[in-house]
């Protein structure tokens, strides 16, 4: 089966509209809980046929679940590793769906579901996960989806519960709440002005921890950072979702500060490091993964910094989602070498610079 | 106990492996393990659940308990130490007084005070569950040819249904 994008809700990615709070800062908020089907072993002792089973329950569950009845099913066994990687690069779905780097089959029965209000994986680490993205800075907004989304599940497939411990997960780590609330961050004028460090530092011991733009085992590219809670249990969905808004909420401000200082002490000489970063998108002929995320990261602090006019969040969204390789390779019908996409995402990157209304200094 | 291999060191290193469907044990010195690509030193600093994971370790040694397993699904306290992960729903009961302890490390707490949850109709769903899983058995019984236990699966479904 091969993906068609142009069928997925909004492409599954309706947070690159840049619509919400702060989006030049915050690029989405995400609420991820963690579920587990009652009767069914976790993943680690799964029985013969059990992910098939599961998969069955859920697809029978679902035209009784409002929110999900008209969801695209995606089974992760019936698409290309490419595809399954285009599912990656646009957040819909994690590493261990996707599989192994170059492994051509994906574990049977895994799926994911996209709807216009969540996504769901199914046979993940967890059987269920569950996935509410937001524009922009709005973690209440994103939590206050996914618990009616969950609420509705929750009627029609039965969820390993324990009065103590919560909802139960196949790693502690997740047990309780199952809540994973995250921002995905740009905080190049902390990065800048070196302060990045002490920040993260602070982060870690307000119980926040720090990955890069693609979640566990992901490096930190240009300057892009996603924050989450650390623990799920002991403390109630709101309070954990409510902490990481809080946290966040100063956070723009100190990278608004850095912003401000950066553009007070160090005027011509960034102005010229990010016209340069917006030539060399505008211009390149060939473009590295890497390399493009960095200059994007700089166009986009231009933008915030109001250097470089002309130019939407939402356009610098799609290019960093959109220019990714399984998404260059999905374009040209085939899997691209490495050199061979590094030419389509410069062209890429030219054809949507060259139609937006030009930049202006 | 003597190595099986050298025949001259003490057996420290203790498999279990299965072969050709056959259990078989074998003995061996922490020479002869490495040498045959046994990792003998249990810390596990790669996996990304390090810190937690080696708590959960040390405890584990503390206690007695460490081969306990849970009688659902056969998870021992030993495999959840190598693994990080837990086998099912009711493993959190098996080792609920090591997970207590291993929770309030991890998250500072070991009792949920978010979200409730009552399954609105368990026995129904339940119900579905099951003869989903017997209707799969039965078209494979069928398949396989095997009419006696195609018989009693029909049954069952009949029962339920």
């Amino acid at each position: 089966m091969t993906l068609d994008l142009s069928l997925l809700p909004d492409g599954g990615v309706p947070w690159l509209a840049a619509s919400g709070e702060h989006s030049d800062i915050v690029l989405s908020s995400r609420i991820r809980l963690a579920r587990n089907i009652a009767g069914f072993n976790f993943s680690a002792r799964e029985r013969d046929g059990e992910r098939l089973r599961i998969l069955a329950q859920l697809r029978h569950a679902l035209p009784r679940i409002p929110s999900l009845s008209t969801a695209m099913v995606l089974r992760m066994d019936d698409l290309s590793p490419i595809d399954r990687q285009v599912l990656r690069e646009r957040h819909l779905v994690s590493r261990e769906l996707v599989g192994p780097d170059g492994a051509v089959d994906s574990k049977p029965a895994s799926a994911v579901l996209v709807s216009e209000h969540a996504g769901l994986m199914v046979n993940e680490e967890d059987h269920l996960r569950l996935q509410v993205f937001r524009s922009g800075f709005d973690v209440p907004g994103a939590l206050q989806a996914a618990v009616r989304v969950d609420r509705q599940l929750g009627e029609q497939v039965p969820y390993a519960f324990h009065r103590d411990f919560g909802f139960l997960t196949s790693c502690p780590t997740n047990t309780g709440t199952g809540l994973r609330a995250s921002v995905l961050v740009h905080l190049p004028g902390l990065v800048l002005t070196q302060e990045i460090a002490k920040v993260l530092q602070g982060l870690q011991q307000m119980g926040l921890t720090h990955r890069g733009l693609y979640g566990e085992g992901s490096d930190v590219v240009g300057s892009f950072f996603q924050l989450s809670n650390q623990t799920t249990l002991g403390r109630s969905e709101e309070e954990l979702a409510d902490h990481l808004h809080q946290v966040v909420k100063r956070l723009i401000e100190q990278e608004y500060a850095a912003r401000r200082v950066l553009a007070r002490d160090a005027g011509y000489i960034i102005e010229d490091k990010l016209w340069r970063a917006y030539g060399t998108l505008r211009h390149a002929r060939s473009l590295a993964a890497d390399e493009a995320m960095n200059l994007l990261s700089g166009v986009r602090l231009a933008v915030g910094l109001q250097l470089i006019g002309g130019l939407s969040i939402y356009t610098l969204n799609k290019l960093l989602v959109f220019g990714q390789s399984a998404h260059l390779s999905h374009h040209a019908g085939r899997s691209l070498t490495e050199s061979e996409a590094n030419v389509a995402r410069a062209r890429y990157v030219r054809g949507v610079l060259v139609n937006e209304a030009s930049a202006e200094g | 106990m003597v190595c099986s291999q050298c025949q001259e060191r003490d057996a420290v290193v203790h498999l279990t492996q299965i072969v050709s469907n056959a259990v078989t044990q074998v003995h061996l010195c922490e020479k002869c393990a490495a040498e045959r690509g046994i990792e003998t030193n249990s810390s596990m600093p790669s996996h990304p659940l390090g810190d937690f994971l080696q708590a959960v370790q040390q405890q584990a040694s503390e206690m007695p308990g460490d081969a306990a397993r849970c009688s659902y699904c056969g998870t021992s306290l030993r495999d959840f130490r190598t693994s990080g992960r837990l086998g099912c729903a009711r493993c959190y009961g098996a080792f609920e007084q090591s997970l207590k302890d291993l929770l309030r490390r991890v998250h500072g707490s070991a009792t949920h005070v978010g979200r409730g949850y009552v399954v609105a109709d368990e026995p129904a769903l339940e119900r579905d569950a099951t003869l989903s899983e017997l209707r799969g058995r039965l078209a494979e019984a069928i398949r396989g040819e095997e009419f006696e236990m195609a018989a009693t699966l029909r049954d069952q479904i009949r029962t339920l249904e």
